[in-house]
Parts: structure tokens; sequence; C-alpha cells
């Protein structure tokens, strides 16, 4: 068989770590070749090395055969390959024509020609199904979309061979096996595909060969017809894996936050959240499960009081908050871990000291009579540092130099010490390695059993089916349906997320045979 | 290499690579850069005259420099240190003109009045930047030009058809015949130690005041600083308010120290354009200011020298005095520079 791609002996180091370590990895013409690894195993270095980004310290890279420097991204893309990553490399303020079209601009008698291009995009995005708006602005758009536009990019360059770094993340199953026909469909035009994954079941149904990395070491390819779920968690894990957060049940009291008939809408004026209605009790986390872009950040935005509400209410406690200021709602006992903490959860430019301190500042004892107190600050810091296993060279260090994890221990810790009555988290663990997981669902967990409201906002129905007590799920701005974890499958949420109503489900015969499903589910 | 190593290396190699541009633009010009420097050297240090004046030169480039800084801070730009330090100049003159008080109240009273008027030169575009969104560059571009001939026509008004404003009262002066006397007869005022206390506040503010908090969140973040209750639009205005206080003080100056009056001015003093590159010179820091004004304000009164002693032209000397700033300026490539070789020999 020829390989087209063939990394041998990968070594990559940074400082005296191997993130590589004598990987090898051999793509075939016209295969799904799948790469598993835990978070932090190595699988996004290995990738970026064979996208240029990177520069191996050891081995070689061949591409059809030929032994190949590949020095920069354009290298790999002249050489016919495309990579959709996992951390979006997108523009924020340029449009999704622009940043597709970016490094290599159409031009007609010296100017840009948008319009072609445009074209031609909407053209790419209406045969995969993307529905991606070609004038949109990328910091207009939800992270969801943002994703897409990489695929479009790709896509629209031609490339070969496409990496797809943990694409799935954000989508729901039935998008997922879209993702699948349209891989399926690049395979069978000669496209050759490398998927990088931490979800077996999707290597199971869509791969033809697995490689494992564990740690940074190349653990071996099997192919995917004579391996089972099983198999592949112990190769990656390294021990046999238990997927479920250990929980008790809840006990939800009093009702904290209730919203009625909320209408919000984003920065067109388009209605994102439409007439939605929700309850949060004291004891119990409630999952927000749905696909990005469903009214989820609109919704969060209005809670919090960063976004006007157009009509209805937001009750919390005993207080109406509808449209008052932050500060108002967080003295009213919220906590806030926001959907993205590089935009709105940390000033990164701060020290670790003053981001912990970002909501409390003006108050005893941080500050007194406009004079700041940063002994204290600091003193607070630590606390949370050592609490909250926030790994840190200390309290100085800039909020920028640490990792996504403990930036995000950072943020649940300065949230969660505030002892608010209800915790929003909006995609905790996005982009976070097992252990953060764990630690982080377990300190939600915590809040719950302390008597606090939790609402959690993901789009991993791994973890809204771990950690709620609660479902509901949103589509196209309302709540499609409440649910309890252990009365659901992930088949039927994803139904669900689709806009499908309990009804259709029980009673179409696609519901029926999807229900049948759940037994084979991991 | 280590980085303190660096950090010393970085300045000293920027200025003389500086010099020896210069030097090649006066070789070609068919001048002789050793006499230029000479006499530039003497111009800045040469005798205590000189230094008396290289001083009194930096006291308005220090304020000017913390009002760019300070408004850079808060991610704002503000191209308006020119006007408002020309607004802060008339207010001192005329409040030091026009009332008879005693020293205690009449000077600071003046100074006040020169903040004042900076600071609501500033106000008006951190307004229009919270309320409407308007752009600051514009505005305060514009609010420029509305100073200068707006105090033009003062100047005409309270000198009733004149063209300069009577000498302001000694009890509003910050003239000093001891640091006169000091300086063999220069114009040394105690404006510096105004500059240097303003130096002091701007890293209070900043560094332990609430405020200062707040501001640096907005400059940093918007959004974050949204997020934790922080009023963007309060914090915007306050950068423009205090940014221009800074600079009317810088106006205060030479209305109090070195001229003791205003007079009608045809274009810009300069000072204001200059306090951009001041601050950028220092990183927006207060110290790094005074650096940055140090190098500015030398080189400026410094540069007066070299066509009297020098016979060197006053084009080429302010080609050379650019040059020196620019490589200052360039110090970033520097450093690249010497980190890479550091690197180099490190693999080897």
């Amino acid at each position: 068989m020829e390989y087209v791609i063939e990394m041998l002996n990968i070594k990559k180091k940074f400082g005296t770590f191997y993130a590589n370590n004598n990987i090898t990895l051999q793509l075939e013409k016209g295969e799904i070749h799948a790469l598993l690894g835990e978070n932090g195993a190595g699988k996004s270095t290995l990738m970026n090395v064979l996208f240029g980004l990177y520069q191996p310290d050891g081995g070689e890279i061949r591409v059809k055969g030929k032994k190949v420097d590949i020095t920069d991204p354009n290298v790999a893309n002249d050489l016919g390959i495309g990579m959709v990553h996992q951390h979006f490399m997108l523009v924020e303020n340029l449009t999704v024509t622009e940043n597709i079209i970016l490094g290599s601009e159409p031009t007609k008698m010296g100017t840009l020609n948008i319009k072609d291009s445009a074209k031609k995009v909407a053209e790419i995005s209406k045969l995969y199904g993307l529905d991606v708006d070609p004038y949109a602005k990328i910091e207009d758009i939800s992270v969801g979309m943002q994703q897409r536009v990489e695929i479009l990019k790709t896509l629209y360059r031609g490339a070969e061979i496409l990496i797809f770094d943990e694409p799935t993340a954000s989508l729901t199953p039935q998008e997922i096996e879209e993702l699948i026909r349209i891989m399926n469909k690049l395979i069978e035009e000669g496209k050759s595909i490398i998927l990088i994954t931490h979800k077996l079941q999707e290597i199971m149904s869509v791969s033809d060969r697995v490689t494992v990395i564990r740690k940074g070491e190349g653990i071996g390819t099997v192919t995917t017809a004579e391996t089972n779920p099983e198999e592949l968690a112990t190769l990656m894990v390294g021990r046999q894996v238990t997927f479920k957060t250990e929980k008790g049940p809840s006990h939800p009291t009093e009702e904290i936050l209730k919203i009625e008939n909320l209408v919000v809408t984003d920065y067109r004026g388009i209605e994102k959240v439409k007439k939605l209605n929700l309850s949060v009790r004291r004891g119990e986390i409630v999952g927000l499960a749905g696909i990005d872009g469903n009214g989820q950040s609109e919704l969060i935005e209005a809670i919090t009081g960063l976004r006007k509400v157009k009509s209805g209410k937001i009750i919390m406690g005993d207080k109406d908050v509808t449209n008052k200021k932050p500060r108002q709602i967080t003295e009213n006992g919220l906590g806030h871990i926001p959907q993205d903490r590089h935009k709105h959860g940390l000033v990164l430019d701060f020290s670790v000291g003053y981001n912990s301190a970002l909501q409390s500042y003006y108050q005893k004892p941080f500050s007194s009579n406009g004079l700041m107190n940063y002994k204290e600050v600091t003193k607070h810091a630590n606390k949370l540092i050592a609490d909250f296993d926030v790994r840190t060279q200390g309290e100085h260090e800039l909020a920028r130099a640490l990792s996504g994890g403990n930036q995000q221990k950072l943020i649940i810790g300065r949230e969660v010490d505030r002892n608010p009555d209800l915790l929003i988290a909006a995609l905790p663990t996005r982009g976070l390695d097992v252990g953060a997981i764990e630690f982080i669902h377990k300190r939600l967990i915590e809040q719950r059993d302390q008597g606090k409201a939790v609402l959690l906002i993901s789009f991993e129905l791994d973890e809204v089916m771990n950690v709620s007590d609660q479902i509901a799920v949103i589509y196209d701005g309302a709540i499609v349906d409440t649910v309890i974890p252990a009365e659901t499958s992930e088949q039927e949420l994803g139904l669900f997320m689709a806009g499908h109503s309990k009804s259709e489900i029980v009673e179409g015969s696609d519901g029926a045979v999807l229900k049948e499903g759940d037994d084979d589910h991991v | 290499m280590s980085n303190r190593l660096i950090n010393v290396l970085v300045p000293v190699i920027s200025i003389i690579l500086g010099l020896l541009v210069g030097a090649v633009v006066m070789l070609v010009s068919g001048y002789d850069p050793i006499a230029g420097y000479i006499a530039l050297w003497n111009g800045i240090f040469g005798d205590s005259y000189a230094i008396g004046e290289t001083i009194r030169q930096i006291s308005p480039y220090i304020l000017a420099g913390l009002a760019v800084a300070f408004a850079f801070r808060t991610g704002l730009f503000n191209i308006g240190v020119e006007g408002q330090l020309i607004v802060g100049w008339f207010a001192a003159a005329y409040v030091g003109m026009a009332f008879e008080l005693p020293k205690i109240i009449h000077l600071p009273l003046a100074l006040l009045a020169a903040a004042a008027a900076g600071a609501i030169w500033g106000l008006i575009p951190g307004l229009l930047k919270a309320t409407l969104k308007v752009h600051e560059v514009i505005v305060t571009i514009m609010m420029n030009y509305i100073a200068l001939h707006l105090v033009n026509a003062l100047i005409k008004v309270v000198a009733k058809g004149g063209f300069k404003t009577d000498k302001i009262q000694d009890t509003a002066s910050l003239r000093s015949d001891f640091l006169s006397e000091l300086t063999d007869f220069s114009t040394l005022h105690y404006g510096i130690f105004v500059a240097l206390f303003m130096v002091f506040i701007m890293w209070f503010i900043l560094e332990r005041m609430k405020l200062g908090y707040e501001l640096k969140s907005v400059g940093f973040n918007e959004n974050a600083a949204q997020y934790a209750g922080m009023s963007v639009k309060k914090n915007i205005v306050m950068a423009m308010v205090i940014s221009g206080a800074f600079a009317g003080l810088g106006g205060a100056m030479e209305a109090l120290g070195t001229f003791g009056n205003m007079s009608t001015r045809a274009g810009f003093t300069g000072i204001g354009f200059d306090g951009i590159a001041v601050a950028l010179l220092g990183a927006n820091t207060p110290l790094g200011v005074v650096f940055g004004a140090s190098l500015f304000g030398s080189l400026k009164y410094g540069a007066n020298n070299m066509p009297n002693a020098a016979n060197i032209p006053i084009e080429i000397v302010s080609i050379v005095i650019a040059l020196i700033i620019f490589f200052v300026a360039c110090g970033y490539i520097i450093r690249v520079g010497l980190q890479r070789i550091g690197k180099n020999k490190e693999a080897k």
C-alpha cells in the first residue's frame, strides 16, 4: 500500500520535556486514520509538526515517499496538507471569507476580489451543509460556527490530506453523523484524513486504522476492525478506566433562578432567545444542553447583565434582576465562569493575584477609601492558589503564562470563593485535560452539595449527562424539554438538540430505532 | 547572555548606533561630526547654565509624556496633549496675571487652573468616546486646532488687541532665584519638582489606587472589566480627564516658569506631539517617561548649540537628533539581535 504521509520516529522537545518521543504514523491513501490519545498526550504537537508549526527535534517526514522539510504552514499547504485546528486560527475582526482567503488573496486588477471568493465559500458551505455566512465577522459568530469556518478553509484550498483536530467537540450526535458523511465523501474523492480524537466511539464508527499515543510515546497502530473500545481505552490510558463522575443524589430546595418568557437579541437585533423559561433550584445542577449558537451565549449574557433583555423577566432569589448592571447582579449572589476565559474571565496581562480580585477588588479588605490593599490581594490569591490547586510560579506570574486548565481553576476559585447562591458555569472544561475536568466537575458537585445552585452550559453531552441533576435542552432560543439524566440517552438528547419534541420521538418510527440503539452506547 | 546585561546594553548600543549614523550624515553633508558632537555635549552638559536650561526643557516633556502614557495605559490614544497643554498654558498665564493673591494661594491656584483647563480639554473627547463611540484620535486632533486658535483669540482679548498677555504676578511664578543662581542664571525654575511630583502621582494612581486597578483593567481587557462590573465609560472619561490635567500642567511650566506669559502662536509648540514619543520611549511607565523626557529634552536643548559652535545647519542637526531618537526607539530590534547572538553561542 502506498503511504501519502509517513511520520517516522518523530521527536519534539519543549525544554527538557518530550511532548513527542519516537512516534510513527503512516497514512495510507484514501483512509481515515485516527490518532488517539488523552488530552496532553502529544497529539496536537505531532500534528503541529506535520503542519509546519513546530520543527521536529528528531525523526523524518515523508510525503508520497519523498523526505520533506515542512518549515512552515505554507509548505504544508503546498504539499496538500490542510488542518482543521482545535484552537481556531482565525482573525477575529475579519469576515469568514477574508479569513478563508487569508494568505492567498485573489486579486482582480490589483484589488482584492472578495465577491468571487465569497461566492465560492458559499458554494462549498452549501455543498457540505455547513451553513456559514461568508460575510459574517468571526468575532460575531459562535464558537461552533468558527470551527466550521476552519473546515471550510481547508476545503477551499483543496487540501489532499486533511487533519481534523478534535472536530466533534462541539457537535451533536446527528451533526457528527453529518461530518462522518462529509469525511466519507472526501475519501471517495481520493483524499486522506487524519482524525485526532479521544472519543472511542467516533473512532470505531469512522476510522480504518488507529495510531495510539500515550504521554508522548507511540504505543502502536491497530486496524479498527480488529479492535474494540475497551482495548483502545486501555491502550490510551494505560489502565482500566471509569467514565462516570461520582456523585450522590441531589436534594433541591427553593428556587433561586427563575426565567420567564425571556427574549434577548444578538448584535444584529435578531432574536436569539425566544420566550425562554427556565428554573434552577438550590441544591441542584441544571445542565443546559444544546448546539452552539442556539441562544446560550445570549442567555448567559442576559442573566449576568452583560446584555440587555428585550422582554421577559429574570428573577434571582426574590429580586428581579432583569436589565440590572453586572455588579448589582453579582452582589445579589451570582458567580459566573464565563464561556470565553480569555475574553471575559481574565485580564491576561494582569498577574494571577490581580486577577484573583477581579470581582471583589472594590470591597474590603482588598480596598478601602479608594486605595488598593495589595497585601490582602496577595494573601487571598495565595489562598486560592492553594485551595484550587492552581499550578503557577506564584501570584505575581501573569495570567497569560498559565496553562488553560490552571487559568480555569483560577477563575473557578475566584467565583466559588465568593460563595455565590447561583453559579453559572459556561463550558467550564473546554479544552482541558482529563485531570482538570475531573477536578472542576467535583467542585461543581461540591457547590451543589452545599445547597448552592449551578447552571452548567456545555456542548459536551458526556459532561451534561455526568454532572447534571436535570438537563434542559435549548434549541433555537427556547427550552425544548427538561429531562433527568438517568431517564434519557445521548441519542434522545441529540434529537432534542436538533429541535425535535418528545412527542415526535415517541411517536416516530425513527425514534424507536434510536431508542433501541441505547444499549450499544458506551 | 543575562537579562540584566541585555537591559544595560540595549540603550547603550542604541545611542551609539544613532550617533554613528548621525556622524555619517554629517560627514556626507561636509561637516565635522566630532566638532558637532562636542557642541551637542557642551550644549547639554557644558556648564552649569547649560545643565540648568536642559533640566528646564525636560519639565514640560515629562508632563506631556505622562499625559500620553496615562491615557495609553487605559487603552486610549491621546493625540490632544498639544491642545490640552496650550489651554493649560493660557489658563495659568491668565490666573497668574489677573489676580493678586498671596503666593501660597496664587501659585497653586494658577497650577490648578492649568490642570483644570487641560482636564476639560480631555473631558470632551472622553465623553464623546464613552457615550457616542467617537474615536478619541480624531476628536483630540481637532481639539488641538480649536485650542490653538481659541487661545490666540483669547490672548488678543486679554491683551486688548496685543499679541501677548501681560507678565504674571511674582506670586504666581515658579521662578526661583536660588535655582537660577545655582545654574549660572539660567531660567531653571521649580517646575521640575512639579513634574517629578506628578510622576509620583501617576505611579500612585496606577499602582496604589482602586481607580488605577480599574483603569488598567479597562486598558488591558475591556470585556473582562465589564464582566467584573466596572463601568468602562466612566473609566474612559476619567482617564482622559487625568491625562488632560497632566498636559495642562505641562502648559503651566511654560506660563509660570519659562516665559511668564503667553504670546499668540502661528503653530503648535510641538511639546505635546513629542510627548507621544516620550511616552513610547518610556514604555508608558512613570519612570520610563522621565527617561524619555530627559533624552528628548536634553537633545532638543543641546542641539541649539550645534549651529553656533560647529557651524552645522539646523536642518542637519534636526536629522541627527531624529536619528538618535529613532535608534533608541528601535531598542526592541537590538534586544532581539542580542538574544539571537546569545542563543547561537549557546547552541555551539
